[in-house]
């Protein structure tokens, strides 16, 4: 193959003579020790302009929702025009893992920026640099709490679907994993978890809200159930819910994990994930945290600084005893997370949360007017079930309408959402195609 | 403490608010629950913009100047690749959507799995892990679960001292016991510390080639044999696919599964530390263990095919990391066949230029013999630490007062004060010169003036970082919250 011109590729037309400043002729000198093979990979090649339209017309293929109330995320909550606008800078965009601190500084301080209002949003005092996902979180999670405990039994409800249960099984292993069943508002069954926990057991799993959109009021009372026998307490809690409600760590939670997408992420059909992770100020779970973390130190002059910290629990440094194998993560989603914190702040964070809260209990007032109901009781947040009609058919006839539909849980039972972004009329007319639906079937 | 930057936080000020949003009232929540503190900053939208773009110009990107991580492969991010994966059609989408909806993701995800089984030699790939180390967690997950359904107890995965820290702590989260086996004088495995060490508990073998060292194992097709003879299966860390990119396929050197960095050879931006993407193909024989979904097509429609009989399930939420996706797509178009084949020429021709005249300054060995290397070079400055007492760390705080990001250094452990270097094909010949005339240069004050670089950096927004103020427990730092505790308590 002769050497040609590419625009990402400054040396090519150098090469043979940087060659023979290294002493050969012929760069196959370079790969005499790898065995050769024939074969054609068939790629062609395209100028941007093709590369653009390429792309965009298979892209076009896809659908774009203008109304969505699918729930179970990932969720259609607002995005920012700034967050774009900053994350795609070159500076953050095209760097990597900070290892250099003097000339990392934006991305640790943002990082820094990034645990510190996770630890407030939650009540925490540490929190790493981020994790891949939620599922991911939740496995990372149960493993840091047989870590601390040296035990091997978790308990997590049998509420949260089977796809994130698939990951967390994967995670957890080697570890005995127990499901809790639920009540008729969705929570796990407290008593059960009475019944059935002992000193074998190093963490109790729980979310709020529930899978199904409920509120659990009842997380203070599970965290003393785990401490009674020195299990630590693990809450996933949605960041967003964290604006009207008391967060885990007033009531003493050892471990919250949480889905960052909320937070100013697109969905990006399930692959822009963000997974949360923090912990109490106790060095026995600090010392067994997985990822990253960012310190504020300083230099030896005298200036404050950003770091990367407690190295020596990561996989570059400990191997196969390091307290996961975490490398690359999410930062640069993290990175947008924080801008969005620091756009709402406090005042737009509760009000985001009261928007989404409001409109929640607007849509099931909504649908029981029209003699449908939620298939579980309490207070929900964003997520809500709806129960008795047929939801594939429904969700056909909405799509009919441009609407993107719920998530089916079984034939008579969808899981659907409703954010800071639809409008009453948006709620109103979704009841309307309800009845209609119902009229029809 | 003087602070370039200060934090959000410190720029809070009551009555401010960055976006705007109507407020309501809500009253079902009983007062007992309700949320009542929650410090996070009040700052306006143009405090917002401008923090965060003053925090980016404190920062070192591609985009920035030349970045030569080792075993990153930190190449120029072609920005219309970035901006493909912007579109409404991508971030906009939700995963739960009728397949009807989908179909262009779905096509673009097909389409790379089928660049990248050619690429690689495999059969098929799942392109769920989130990056690198996920993807060898998924690796061993179906190592794991394809010795138990044959109903063999293997539990020793086998992985040379040079590899990467997240081979072994991969092969550990996945139960296995990890065996380190040792390199020898050249670089490579050793042959016959690896035919000792194989047996019946042998689940398989993690191995990157070329090796951290940027050598090509050339006995590769004997080690597979050797693993494989044994009852193992072969696991190939792609992080170092550069360096025989479009030259030799690990499908044909008898790996069992692969897992590739999207962010790395493919061009993906890193985003200061993710997302990444870390797709792993497996051959014939695994097929059905992958993680599920997999994308198939009926010849009429793409789908989302869930039904793999032996898969080992789901290692993260939905399908992967999708923008991520479509620009390692967008970027394989731009190069094709013969432009990959070139960017692996690139980056080896870079490497051993580089080398090659390294090799010249004192103080600097390559250790392991002058063999060619392929897309990355490891230097040792054992030399010069023990002539001089100064260090790869102190070598890399003086790069950077050249205006030069270092390489990656203290890795692989086996290298003494390492400094692994890796110019990417996509870096200018007059940029790899700059480092190694500042070699030549620190070399020299090294010899002459060795506490001058003790001190390094001095041209950087802040000096150099005290990491043992960063990590001792009574001056450690995690969070605002902790820092104003610390303040209360006067640390
Ligand atoms: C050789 C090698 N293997 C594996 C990895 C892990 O990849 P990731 O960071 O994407 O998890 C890296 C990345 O640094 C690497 O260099």
């Amino acid at each position: 193959m002769d050497f040609f011109i590419h625009p990402y590729i400054p040396n090519a037309l150098i090469l043979k003579e940087m060659l023979k400043e290294v002493g050969i002729e012929n760069i196959n000198d370079l790969f005499n020790d790898v065995p050769k093979v024939n074969f054609d990979l068939n790629i062609p090649i395209l100028d941007e302009y093709s590369i653009y339209k390429e792309v965009k017309s298979i892209l076009s293929k896809n659908k774009v929702y203008k109304k969505c109330f699918m729930g179970g995320g990932p969720w259609f909550h607002f995005v920012p025009s700034i967050i774009k606008y900053l994350i795609t800078r070159g500076e953050f965009l095209t760097s990597y893992t900070p290892y250099q601190p003097e000339v990392s500084q934006g991305v640790l301080q943002a990082l820094f920026e990034f645990q510190s209002m996770i630890c407030e949003l939650y009540n925490m005092e540490v929190a790493n640099a981020s994790l891949y996902d939620f599922p991911t979180a939740i496995g990372e999670a149960i493993l840091l709490s047989s870590r601390v405990t040296g035990r091997r039994k978790v308990i997590i409800p049998s509420s949260i679907p089977e796809d994130r249960k698939s990951v967390i099984r994967n995670y957890a292993i080697n570890l005995e994993i127990i499901e809790v069943p639920f009540l008729d508002n969705g929570c796990p069954d407290l008593e059960y978890i009475k019944k059935i926990i002992n000193k074998d057991i190093a963490g109790v799993y729980t979310e709020i809200p529930n899978f199904f959109g409920v509120i659990d009021f009842k997380i203070k009372e599970l965290i003393e159930i785990a401490h009674e026998v020195e299990a630590l307490a693990i809450i996933g809690a949605d960041p967003l819910l964290m604006g009207i409600i008391k967060p885990p760590g007033d009531y003493g939670a050892d471990i919250v994990v949480g889905d960052g997408q909320p937070l100013g992420i697109p969905p990006a059909m399930g692959g822009n994930s963000l997974g949360i992770i923090a912990c109490k100020n106790d060095m026995r779970i600090i010392r067994q945290m997985p990822g990253r973390i960012v310190g504020m130190t300083k230099t030896i002059r005298g200036e404050r600084a950003f770091t990367l910290v407690l190295s020596t629990r990561e996989q570059h440094i400990r191997r196969e005893k390091a307290t996961s194998n975490i490398c690359t993560n999410e930062t640069l989603l993290a990175i947008a997370a924080t801008i969005y914190m620091a756009l709402l702040g406090k005042e737009g964070i509760k009000r985001i949360a009261k928007r989404i809260f409001h409109n929640t209990q607007y849509v099931i007032k909504r649908i029981k007017e029209i003699g449908l109901d939620t298939a579980f009781k309490g207070l929900h947040f964003r997520d809500f079930t709806i129960k008795g009609i047929n939801i594939k058919k429904l969700n056909k006839f909405l799509k009919e309408k441009e609407i993107l539909g719920g998530r089916e849980i079984s034939e008579n039972i969808g899981l659907f959402a409703v954010t800071e972004i639809h409008k009453k009329e948006d709620i109103d007319e979704f009841i309307d195609l309800l009845k209609e639906f119902i009229r029809r079937n | 403490m003087i602070s370039l930057e200060p934090l959000i936080f410190e720029l809070s000020k009551k009555g401010r608010i960055g976006l705007y949003i109507e407020d309501c009232e809500i009253e079902e929540i009983p007062k007992e629950f309700l949320r009542e503190e929650l410090n996070l900053p009040e700052v306006s939208q143009i405090e917002v913009v401008r923090h965060f773009t003053r925090l980016s110009q404190m920062n070192w990107g591609v985009d920035t100047g030349p970045y030569p991580l080792g075993s990153c492969t930190m190449k120029y991010n072609p920005r219309i690749n970035e901006e493909l994966s912007w579109m409404d059609e991508i971030q906009w989408i939700h995963p739960l959507q009728d397949i009807d909806d989908i179909q262009g993701i779905l096509e673009i995800m097909y389409k790379l799995e089928k660049m990248l089984s050619s690429i690689t030699g495999m059969k098929r790939f799942s392109l769920q892990p989130a990056a690198g180390a996920h993807g060898e967690f998924t690796g061993c997950l179906i190592i794991r679960k394809y010795h138990k359904d044959r109903g063999e107890d293997r539990d020793e995965m086998i992985i040379p001292d040079s590899a990467h820290g997240t081979n072994p702590a991969s092969a550990a989260m996945a139960g296995f016991k990890v065996i380190e086996i040792p390199t020898n004088e050249e670089g490579l495995v050793d042959i016959e510390a690896l035919k000792s060490t194989v047996g019946k508990r042998t689940a398989g073998m993690m191995l990157t080639n070329p090796n951290t060292l940027g050598l090509f194992e050339r006995n590769i097709k004997e080690i597979t044999e050797i693993v494989h003879d044994a009852g193992g299966l072969m696991y190939y860390d792609g992080a170092n696919l550069q360096g025989i990119l479009g030259i030799a396929r690990p499908g044909d050197m008898g790996f069992d599964i692969v897992h590739l960095n999207l962010h790395k050879t493919f061009s993906t931006p890193h985003g200061g530390g993710g997302p990444g993407s870390g797709p792993i193909g497996v051959n014939e024989l695994l097929e059905d263990y992958l993680p599920v979904p997999v994308v198939d097509f009926d010849g009429n429609k793409y789908y989302l095919n869930w039904n793999l009989p032996k898969t080992i399930g789901k290692v993260r939420n939905w399908y992967g990391s999708i923008p991520v996706l479509v620009k390692a797509y967008s970027y394989l178009l731009s190069m094709g066949s013969n432009g990959l084949k070139l960017s692996c020429y690139a980056s080896v021709v870079n490497t051993n230029y580089f080398m090659k005249k390294v090799s010249q300054i004192r103080g600097f060995t390559i250790p392991f013999g002058n063999a060619y290397r392929k897309h990355e070079v490891v230097i040792s400055a054992e030399k010069l630490a023990k002539e001089t007492g100064v260090t790869a760390l102190d070598i890399a705080k003086a790069l950077i007062d050249k205006g030069l990001h270092p390489p990656t250094i203290y890795f692989p452990p086996i290298v003494k004060e390492a400094l692994m270097f890796e110019f990417t094909d996509t870096e200018t010949k007059e940029n790899i010169d700059k480092y190694i005339e500042a070699l030549k240069e620190i070399s020299d004050i090294a010899y002459s003036n060795p506490e001058i670089l003790k001190k390094c950096p001095n041209k950087t927004l802040i000096g150099r970082v005290d990491e043992v103020y960063a990590n001792h427990p009574k001056t450690m730092c995690l969070s605002y919250k902790m820092y104003l505790r610390k303040i209360k308590e006067n640390i």
